[in-house]
């Protein structure tokens, strides 16, 4: 079963979806647990630092964010985590993937920005090429 | 203590090394451009970059943080080396050190808090908008040839590092394009027409100005001006590293360490500098964390500079305009537009404001005291509103909601009604607080004015810090008080 669930999160809509499969997948083990994570973008630093009082409005903004998914996990008594990284979304998700050694990972089909996916590849894509464990993809 | 430092500097080495060897390149064309932007030879820029950025690497409060020559200072220092010389320059950087350290030790960091976000907004969009004006008169008008290397460097800068990111993509045009440049011979503006590159380490020199209280009076408003935007711009540059990294910083060790940069940076033929948005951004995105990669993409940028001069001076201009273009878009907060549709409405003027007294004084640290100035002003005109309620029943009943202070005392007195006579009347406080002697002085005023009509007043609801207040100042409660003439 799958024990270790990392949920990889950007505060979308699609975010919402991934969190409704993670549950599927967490209802099937009474000892699973489930990992949030959100990656704060290299390139958003400047602009989000510039329009947040401070480093604890901040990170309550980003939480903010999070707070529909840890609802989602709530709601079905999911036991879940919320982490919050620094870094470039694709790579760091991946990173941490590998590092912390889940048993899947599920993460949404879409981000936030279509032309940054245009031009950039999206971060999915990245994330199933380089995670070592299995990857979830939700449309 | 030493355990810290130890894991400060080395605990990324590899990591340090690269990123700071990325940023040393990413320096060249930024440090030369700032250098021809406030006047002086591009060796000024270079060596300020080299100095502060070493020393920074020691004595700075927020490790992985890069601090060289900017623009935001280059800006600033402008009319100054204009009328006065780079001696003069020189004993300026100095002195904003001196005040910086000052500033320092009297842990002014503390103040940022007081700088609105409206006006931080507005400073950095400013500063996009200053630097890109500096780059008009080296593009607009000159030749064809002029137009199409602009073009070729943004190409260069916005498309290669969609593929290739190992080299900073503003090298990469630079190199390419100086190469081309004197392949092909180009009839075209260098750095060295400019001014001239020195292949030398900076030396030990006093500025060469008059030691008197002229000098003084000369430089010192440009050093205030000087250490107030170098801080600004630092402190925002620290909080946007502590967020990248995740960790926390001694913003006052910052602030300390930026002025013991600039005192000695003047003494070796440097500008005065600060942190750099962009180049901490860098530093941190190549995997520089530590102090180590500050010191070595000091001590590179110096290394190259010596080896490269004679290549420097061929660099084109407009190579380095279109790099300063990338720089500002870069600097500009594009969701300003945004913000100024959502945020309220004092904070967009605020915002604009701040904006446009900068283009119009092109003096980055008028606009920040006219914007701080301008929202104080709004806070206390919004907080200043006060309402009071009546309720007339058996008895006049009013209740006073808001903060009552000097700015609130004429609409407080204007909202009672003093026609009664021989009643009970009842204000009640429980919703508002009692600021200063205005305040006192206006319910003195209020009390004084019923009792005249023969009636009496009770006054309910005082919190702690109004009813101490009124004790201490009020004299309503005297007999034999009469109304203030005043």
């Amino acid at each position: 079963m799958y024990n270790r669930i990392l949920l990889a999160v950007d505060g979308s809509d699609h975010s919402v979806r991934a969190a409704n499969e993670a549950v599927k997948l967490a209802a099937g083990s009474a000892e699973s647990q489930v990992t949030i994570v959100f990656v704060a973008d290299y390139d958003n630093a400047k602009n989000e630092v510039l329009h947040s009082g401070s480093s604890l409005e901040l990170d309550l903004q980003r939480r903010k964010k999070l707070q529909p998914v840890e609802e989602t996990m709530a709601a079905e008594n999911i036991p879940c985590k919320v982490e919050i990284l620094h870094g470039t979304p694709g790579p760091a998700i991946v990173e941490y993937a590998n590092k912390e050694k889940f048993d899947i990972l599920v993460i949404g089909s879409r981000g936030l920005n279509s032309l940054q996916e245009m031009v950039l590849g999206s971060v999915s894509h990245k994330v199933v090429k380089r995670a070592n464990c299995p990857v979830l993809i939700v449309k | 203590m030493a355990e810290k430092m130890k894991t400060q500097w080395f605990g990324n080495v590899r990591g340090d090394i690269l990123a700071g060897i990325v940023v040393a390149l990413a320096l060249i064309p930024e440090a030369i451009a700032f250098s021809i932007i406030a006047g002086v030879d591009p060796m000024v820029g270079l060596y300020s970059s080299f100095s502060i950025a070493v020393i920074i690497a020691f004595v700075g409060g927020r490790p992985g943080m890069i601090s060289a020559a900017t623009g935001a200072m280059a800006l600033l220092m402008v009319p100054l080396v204009r009328d006065h010389g780079l001696q003069y320059l020189l004993a300026a950087t100095i002195l904003t050190g001196v005040i910086q350290i000052i500033f320092g030790v009297f842990k002014v960091a503390k103040l940022m808090k007081f700088i609105p976000r409206a006006v931080m907004i507005g400073f950095v969009n400013a500063l996009a908008i200053l630097i890109f004006m500096a780059q008009v008169p080296h593009f607009l008008g000159i030749n064809t040839l002029t137009y199409v290397f602009v073009a070729i460097t943004l190409a260069i800068v916005y498309i290669v590092p969609r593929f290739f990111t190992a080299i900073p993509a503003p090298l990469i045009a630079l190199v390419a394009l100086t190469a081309v440049t004197i392949y092909y011979g180009f009839d075209m503006r260098t750095v060295g027409d400019l001014g001239t590159i020195t292949q030398t380490l900076p030396t030990f020199l006093l500025p060469d100005v008059p030691f008197n209280l002229e000098t003084l009076m000369i430089i010192l408003p440009y050093s205030l001006a000087l250490a107030v935007v170098g801080l600004l711009e630092s402190l925002l540059t620290a909080n946007i590293v502590d967020d990248m990294t995740g960790t926390s910083s001694d913003k006052n060790k910052e602030s300390r360490g930026q002025g013991i940069a600039n005192f000695v940076n003047g003494f070796f033929g440097g500008m005065a500098g600060c942190a750099m948005i962009g180049q901490s951004i860098i530093n941190v995105k190549s995997g520089g964390r530590g102090r180590l990669s500050a010191f070595v993409a000091g001590t590179f940028l110096m290394f190259l500079i010596i080896v490269l001069g004679n290549v420097v001076i061929q660099i084109p201009m407009p190579v380095l305009v279109g790099i300063m273009i990338m720089v500002s878009i870069g600097t500009f907060d594009w969701s300003s537009f945004s913000y100024l549709k959502k945020a309220p409405k004092a904070d967009a003027i605020v915002m604009v404001a701040t904006v446009a007294i900068v283009v119009y004084t092109h003096d980055l640290s008028k606009g920040v005291f006219a914007g701080v100035l301008l929202s104080a002003i709004f806070f206390v005109a919004k907080i200043s509103k006060i309402k009071v309620e009546k309720e007339l029943q058996e008895a006049a009943r009013y209740r006073v909601v808001g903060q009552l202070f000097f700015a609130s005392v004429d609409d407080f007195l204007e909202k009672f009604d003093y026609e009664v006579e021989g009643q009970q009347v009842f204000i009640d406080f429980t919703d508002a607080h009692i600021w200063d002697d205005s305040g006192v002085g206006a319910v003195d005023r209020v009390v004084l004015k019923f009792k005249e009509n023969g009636n009496g007043v009770v006054i309910t609801g005082l919190d702690s810090g109004s009813q101490k207040l009124i004790d201490q100042l009020a004299i309503f409660n005297n007999e034999k008080a009469k109304l203030p003439t005043h």
